[in-house]
């Protein structure tokens, strides 16, 4: 730990790249997924050693639904970030089928700090992330799956620095 | 199958510091998927579904979320919703579009609390940025090109704030325009640039959807930036 530094920025290029997998989502090819996770902790940067762990661990299955048919529930209003929240749902055949918020907030929550209006700039030609020389990438949603060959990946065990 | 999660932090932290708010940001995650998860038997929302669980034995995050999700319908005009077909043609819930920009959003406060420190949490790409002082150097993220995945088309200088992006380059057609319930035709990919993640990813969903109309719409929203590409490999940038 580093404490008393004032005005001069001590970056000291702890830059750390973690990668961890979680959450099933649906694909075109595959309607069910398991919640896999591995999870791989690597500190790169002047002065640090590298560390690293893998596990593995998979859970399947998909709910046989049973229940009541055609029921509504109304729940109390909940208290949230935004305000309270109060929703009713209606549960055919075991499946949530629709959902009605009775009560919710307006307005956006106001964030305590905002961000300069930040612009996207085209680079000249399309460039890997090195030419690019980004910190990390925001492409349409990448699993665990396509994880390995894309560009984030890359970064990622290239380090940052 | 599952979603990556990256971090990258630099600052005075040590390592024993940022290890132990990456713990909680996981464990924080991975109590979301019992909440919300659609593939889990033994979660919230499939309990729920079979009668098991009433509206009232559900944490109030539950709440939260249909609220945002009914939020988003309304702002996007009906181009976003959190109710989709089911295989059976019924309608069944589905949140993921509120959950994943919602729950990593959230869960980037454990990082928020290292005093100093800058940091930039990526789950599936996805970002939500922040640096701890004001003279720092933005993260510099690259958008990624939807045409060719392994190339940068443009660059966004985020200091505190969160990118998403919306397209079908990894998953296939699995975005649909709930007005027709087709997939958008015209657009590759949006990506949308604001203070948080939960609206960011909410917006580059309902502009995705929109299709020819995702610049224009994307255009009335409030406090957002962005980049839309076209099919044909033009851009329109907002903001």
């Amino acid at each position: 730990m580093v404490t008393g530094v004032k005005k001069i920025v001590l970056w000291l290029m702890s830059t750390l790249t973690v990668v961890v997998l979680l959450f099933g989502y649906h694909t075109s090819t595959s309607s069910t997924s398991a919640s896999a996770e591995s999870s791989a902790v690597t500190p790169v940067g002047s002065g640090t050693s590298t560390s690293g762990g893998t596990s593995t661990s998979d859970g399947t299955g998909t709910g046989s639904s049973t229940g009541s048919s055609g029921s509504t529930v109304t729940g109390e209003a909940a208290d949230t970030r935004w305000g309270p929240v109060q929703v009713q749902l209606t549960v055919t055949d075991g499946e949530i089928t629709d959902v009605e918020v009775v009560e919710y907030p307006d307005g956006n929550r106001k964030d305590q700090q905002i961000n300069a209006r930040a612009l996207p700039v085209l680079v000249q030609a399309t460039l890997d992330a090195q030419s690019a020389d980004v910190d990390m990438v925001s492409g349409a949603t990448v699993t665990s799956e396509g994880y390995l060959e894309s560009l984030q990946s890359a970064l990622d065990q290239a380090g940052l620095s | 199958m599952g979603m990556p999660v990256s971090l990258a932090v630099r600052g005075p932290a040590g390592l024993p510091a940022v290890e132990a708010a990456w713990a909680a940001v996981v464990a924080e995650l991975r109590e979301v998927d019992r909440v919300f998860s659609r593939y889990r038997p033994d979660s919230v929302v499939s309990r729920l579904g079979r009668g098991e669980l009433g509206l009232d034995d559900c944490p109030p995050e539950f709440a939260e979320v249909l609220a945002l999700g009914a939020r988003a319908e309304q702002e996007s005009g009906g181009a976003f919703r959190v109710h989709r077909p089911g295989p059976d043609g019924a309608l069944e819930l589905d949140a993921d579009g509120v959950v994943k920009g919602w729950a990593v959003q959230r869960a980037a406060r454990h990082l928020a609390d290292l005093p100093g420190t800058d940091f930039c949490l990526s789950a599936g790409g996805d970002l939500v940025c922040a640096t701890a002082d004001p003279g720092s150097p933005p993260w510099r993220i690259g958008i990624e090109d939807p045409h060719d995945p392994q190339r940068v088309l443009a660059v966004v200088p985020v200091t505190t704030g969160a990118v998403a992006t919306s397209g079908t380059a990894h998953r296939g057609a699995h975005l649909v325009d709930a007005r027709t319930g087709r997939p958008p035709t015209g657009v590759a990919s949006v990506t949308v640039i604001a203070d948080d993640l939960t609206w960011a990813d909410l917006d580059a969903t309902a502009a995705y959807a929109h299709g020819p109309g995702a610049a224009d719409w994307l255009a009335t929203r409030p406090g957002r930036t962005g980049l839309v590409v076209w099919a044909d490999g033009t851009t329109t940038t907002i903001g």
